[in-house]
């Protein structure tokens, strides 16, 4: 199994970044903290703790599509991609040994993210673990996203799509902070149409064990990732047999 | 006499640029050959094509006995490539980036641990050995991007302008650590840097355009020149081609 190998380096990568560990992991944890401190301070039910917590695992899952997005890149751009390639390294073993290690530390910081969010009076329940399994369809999904957008970008560029625009995305238009019909309009249309208020429905049924419906966002879900999973894979494999 | 690697008719196209025109090209077994040329001479192309990394247009070439067009995976068993860039992995250490590539070439613990100390033996990276890559200077990544090309014990060594960017002290203690490895290894190297090839090639490839316009010892380049320094040679033979 080369791909472990590479896996392996992948993960050490990513973790021994200091700022990887802040957009990762403090990010999300700072946005429960703060908007679970403010709903104690008012008296309408805006970010509920049991509402909010899958939401916000959704939204720290869109930093996956950065982590492995930056890696890529710069991984060819050093060349280091390119030494690797003239190794008995074969195009599955990149594939999956820039893909798998993101789905741990996925689940990783999704459970972190419910274990924070219980002294703010989450409830243990098997919901928790239903959720994280939704997470990893979630994380593949932003994981293929990373490697496609590795495998056609530069790393500033990445940092710009991935890093700034796929976030604020993901934030703005998944109904994590606000309910999106009351806006209505072209923002609830672009919504629906796009994955992460799909996410973040299923997240919340999967949690509260109120799956009725969730069909639906499961289906969109899945047709997102299983497209651009595919795409990824045919991007990274062209950039390979460009070189 | 036999020959690490034979090139017949090899070229590379890129739409209506020929990077590499009809190359025929025989490098003896242990010999250190480098390839001179101004940018855009193909030279690095030529190592690409060599190293399967990228596919040629046309012709094809024996690297060790294997063709690089159908037996590309046995050609990337016995070579090792050190790319322009550094192509480290910059968040593990020294140590971690020679276990990575040990592991990448299926060589096992107990070997690899060897491999390893003798490898920062000969290239002196015992000190730096618990140090991220990515913190090194240019010149110890030069090194360790070396060390890494070694770890296979490769037949055949490809190294792209290896002391591009060093400072005068790092390129003469890379010179001394490529003067080592010669007759154990066959080196094919491009540079920009006349002294460099005359320093340590036994002979040199002159390019221009995609083609090879002379082949011989720094000797034999500055005799057909009339000429006395390498460099009065190099511009010569450059400025006799354009007329």
């Amino acid at each position: 199994m080369k791909c472990m190998v590479l896996s392996s380096r992948t993960a050490k990568e990513i973790l021994r970044d200091p700022i990887n560990l802040f957009f990762g992991l403090g990010f999300p944890l700072v946005l429960i903290f703060l908007l679970s401190t403010i709903q104690k301070n008012i008296p309408v039910s805006l970010f509920e703790v049991h509402k909010l917590t899958p939401g916000i695992t959704v939204f720290g899952l869109s930093f996956m599509s950065l982590f492995a997005s930056v890696i890529v890149s710069k991984d060819r751009e050093s060349s280091l991609l390119s030494r690797l390639y003239t190794t008995p390294l074969r195009s599955m073993d990149f594939i999956l040994g820039y893909m798998l290690p993101l789905i741990p530390i996925s689940i990783l910081q999704s459970l972190i993210c419910y274990i924070a969010a219980l002294p703010f009076g989450l409830k243990l329940s098997l919901g928790v673990v239903w959720a994280l399994g939704g997470n990893i369809l979630v994380s593949l999904f932003f994981i293929s996203l990373g490697v496609l957008c590795g495998s056609v970008m530069t790393s500033k560029q990445v940092g710009g799509i991935c890093g700034a625009l796929l976030t604020n995305l993901s934030a703005w238009l998944s109904g994590i902070w606000f309910d999106i019909s009351l806006v209505g309009g072209a923002l609830k249309k672009a919504a629906d149409v796009l994955p992460f208020i799909h996410a973040v429905e299923m997240e919340k049924a999967l949690f509260s064990g109120n799956t009725d419906g969730i069909g639906v966002h499961v289906l969109i879900l899945s047709l997102y990732t299983l497209g651009i999973t595919i795409l990824a894979v045919f991007m990274f494999l062209r950039q390979m047999n460009n070189k | 006499m036999n020959y690490a690697i034979t090139t017949r008719g090899l070229t590379k196209k890129y739409k209506d640029l020929t990077a590499v025109d009809n190359l025929d090209l025989e490098i003896i077994e242990g010999e250190l050959f480098a390839l001179l040329g101004v940018n855009g001479a193909g030279k690095t192309t030529t190592i690409k094509m060599l190293s399967t990394l990228t596919r040629p247009s046309g012709g094809d070439a024996m690297v060790s006995g294997e063709s690089i067009i159908t037996s590309p995976l046995l050609v990337k068993e016995r070579i090792g490539v050190s790319p322009q860039e550094t192509a480290v992995a910059p968040s593990l250490s020294v140590r971690e980036n020679l276990s990575f590539m040990c592991k990448v070439h299926g060589i096992k613990k107990d070997k690899a641990e060897m491999k390893i100390e003798e490898l920062s033996k000969a290239l002196d990276l015992e000190s730096v050995m618990d140090r991220k890559a990515g913190k090194l200077s240019g010149g110890w990544q030069r090194r360790l991007s070396i060390a890494m090309a070694l770890v296979s014990e490769p037949k055949i060594l490809f190294l792209d302008e290896p002391t591009l960017g060093l400072d005068v002290i790092a390129r003469s203690e890379l010179w001394s650590l490529i003067e080592s490895l010669k007759g154990k290894t066959t080196i094919l190297l491009t540079t920009h840097y006349m002294e460099e090839a005359e320093a340590l090639s036994d002979r040199i490839g002159v390019m221009k355009s995609g083609k090879l316009l002379f082949i011989g010892s720094a000797e034999e380049m500055k005799a057909k020149t009339g000429t006395e320094r390498i460099e009065d040679a190099f511009i010569a033979m450059i400025k006799e081609a354009k007329q």
